[in-house]
């Protein structure tokens, strides 16, 4: 047990020291870092600053622990385009990409659990059909059109909810159900798979073997193990929601973090893109890390494996 | 004189297993969605001829037409105008060619790397197995999109870095399921008796083992397409894909985007429903691919 969990921990650390070393070589060896890291128009003198801060003469090695350095402590770097750290920015706007993603997860939940009980239970039945298309729509329709389609219908045509911007219950409800829709097809496909599964099983032969009625079987017995999977893939894709919302957040001007990084792209703010890249891929690296010692926790047969 | 014939049941009557017929493999095929790619794929081909006129240049005196069926349209322009008087029609049509340009050509760098790092890694194991997979976990923590506009940033955005960045993000992807295949390939038989032969590691590769993943390779890639087309798209989208003046469909929505609140919906809805026809087919295409080809994808 001990063992596993040292194990896991010590593939994530590699995980983040490969992620820092890819951020590191990508930045450094196409091109001249400064001519990133420094504003279109720098003086002369800044840019020599610049080369000295970052040591360009010294060694590669001692460059990249300079540069792990800096993201251990917490130093992103300055925005050009608001001059203040990026990890302020970061942190300013995290609450609203949370926000987007807890009521994306609800909706996607709500959707998609339901919907894919009902698609198990009567597999090739109407609702297996018409689930299924939604799915297949969820996940290859790009969010850019969706949201656009929406706003399209419910601010232009009917003029129900704003299109834009953040503050009220109404501006959440479009950007939340467009990064929502992929989700939820991906939590009802995994719902319908894993209620198969656990209809064919033995237990539930018991139980309606003994005459339950059918409704208590499913919503009793067979739920409770068909959600297991599904609860733990809506954990991770919470993380990943605060950090794929960048075409939804730029549709619906919602001030998130994926805004964050369509700005910095924009206003050509490297900084505020580079740390977005990097506080991402960790916050996804270290979730894997947790679910895995959870799971281990929870369940004796990966503990013994090991 | 009586002859006797045998009884003609003693022919052991072997139970007839209908043969695969043409119609049965075909069961399910996907024609439509196959009509529609090999309509927009005809269509980037022979763009120079169909489109009406030049996508690039327009007249600011002819702006935000609407399609013809509406009022103040005209056929001169089927499906309108945008907001510097370009032709809509004509920027399909050459944005066509870009989604399939960009689109195959990145699935097949991202395959090709993908394809050889699954198999050295999965063949080879040990160090090289190590080494590859933990990056490929690394790169897939990495959100697609994010790490693409990353890329992006850094080393600009052309149609030819473009196509290098989606093949650079996307390759961990065909890796994973390459070396899978690969793992249990090397158990099978013909592989052991290759090696009990002497073929070289290279010979067993090349000739025994790639020809066996090329059915999953095949099938990744046609799932590949559409998230490769909407990752381009996105990309052009938040103006860090193809450069203008191309007209690549994502670009033509978000210059779209902001005429979408005053009444210039084709703008948007026009490149909208080609991006969505090409994804959709693609999926459905690979969807069937899937099942038909590589029932161990089925999973997937």
């Amino acid at each position: 047990m001990k063992q596993y969990i040292l194990r896991r921990i010590g593939y994530s650390l590699l995980s983040l020291f490969l992620l820092s070393l890819t951020i590191f070589l990508f930045v450094r060896v196409t091109g001249d870092p400064v001519a990133l890291l420094t504003e279109p128009g720098a003086s002369q003198e800044d840019i020599e600053a610049m080369h000295r801060q970052f040591g360009l003469d010294q060694p590669l090695w001692v460059q990249y622990w300079h540069f792990v350095a800096s993201f251990i402590t917490g130093d992103f770097g300055q925005s050009f385009y608001y001059r203040t750290p990026v990890l302020d920015l970061y942190f300013q706007r995290l609450p609203n990409s949370l926000l987007l993603a807890a009521v994306a997860m609800v909706l996607s939940l709500v959707i998609g659990i339901p919907s894919g009980i009902l698609a198990a239970v009567r597999v090739d039945g109407f609702w297996d059909s018409a689930g299924k298309l939604f799915a297949l729509l969820g996940l290859s329709l790009p969010q850019f059109w969706v949201g656009l389609v929406l706003i399209l219908v419910f601010s232009v045509s009917l003029g129900w909810l704003p299109s834009s911007g953040s503050g009220t219950v109404w501006h959440l409800l479009m950007p939340a159900f467009t990064l929502g829709w992929y989700f939820a097809a991906a939590h009802m496909r995994l719902t319908r798979s894993s209620m198969l599964e656990v209809l064919g099983s033995e237990y539930i032969k018991l139980a309606r073997l003994k005459g339950l009625p059918e409704a208590l079987v499913i919503g009793k017995h067979a739920l409770k193990n068909a959600l297991i999977p599904v609860i733990t893939l809506a954990g991770i894709n919470l993380v990943v929601m605060i950090n794929v919302a960048v075409i939804v957040e730029t549709v619906f001007a919602w001030p998130g973090i994926g805004r964050l990084l369509y700005e910095g792209v924009t206003f050509r703010d490297f900084p505020v893109v580079q740390a977005v890249v990097v506080i991402g891929g960790s916050m996804i690296i270290l979730v894997n890390l947790l679910i895995d010692i959870l799971y281990a926790l929870i369940d004796p047969r990966i503990r013994l494996e090991s | 004189m009586t002859v006797i014939t045998p009884p003609e049941t003693t022919i052991a009557p072997a139970i007839r297993t209908p043969r695969p017929t043409a119609f049965w493999r075909l069961k399910g095929f996907p024609l439509i969605p196959v009509l529609i790619l090999v309509f927009i794929a005809l269509v980037a081909i022979f763009a120079d001829v169909l489109a009406p006129y030049d996508p690039t240049i327009g007249s600011l005196a002819r702006r935000f037409r609407p399609p013809f069926w509406q009022e103040g349209g005209s056929m001169a322009y089927l499906l309108g105008t945008d907001h510097v008087g370009r032709d809509v029609l004509s920027r399909l049509i050459y944005g066509a060619r870009v989604s399939m340009v960009v689109g195959i050509t990145a699935v097949l760098v991202a395959g090709g790397i993908g394809t050889l790092l699954g198999i050295l890694s999965g063949y080879l194991g040990g160090w090289a197995d190590q080494v590859v997979m933990r990056l490929t976990d690394t790169w897939l923590a990495l959100p697609a999109l994010t790490f693409a506009i990353f890329l992006a940033a850094i080393v600009g955005p052309s149609e030819l870095n473009i196509i290098l960045i989606l093949g650079l993000v996307y390759w961990t992807r065909y890796a994973r399921v390459i070396r899978g295949e690969v793992l249990s390939l090397k158990q099978r038989e013909f592989v052991r008796l290759a090696i009990v032969a002497g073929c070289s590691s290279r010979t067993i590769m090349w000739r025994h083992i790639l020809p066996n993943v090329i059915n999953s390779a095949v099938v990744l890639a046609t799932l590949m397409l559409g998230v490769v087309i909407v990752t381009e798209a996105s990309l052009s989208f938040l103006g860090v894909g193809v450069p203008p003046p191309k007209p690549a469909w994502g670009l033509m929505m978000a210059d779209g985007k902001k005429g979408l609140l005053v009444g210039y919906w084709w703008l948007t809805v026009m490149p909208g429903l080609c991006i969505m026809l090409m994804v959709l087919s693609a999926n459905l295409l690979g969807d069937w691919l899937r099942v038909k080809l590589d029932p161990q994808l089925r999973q997937l």
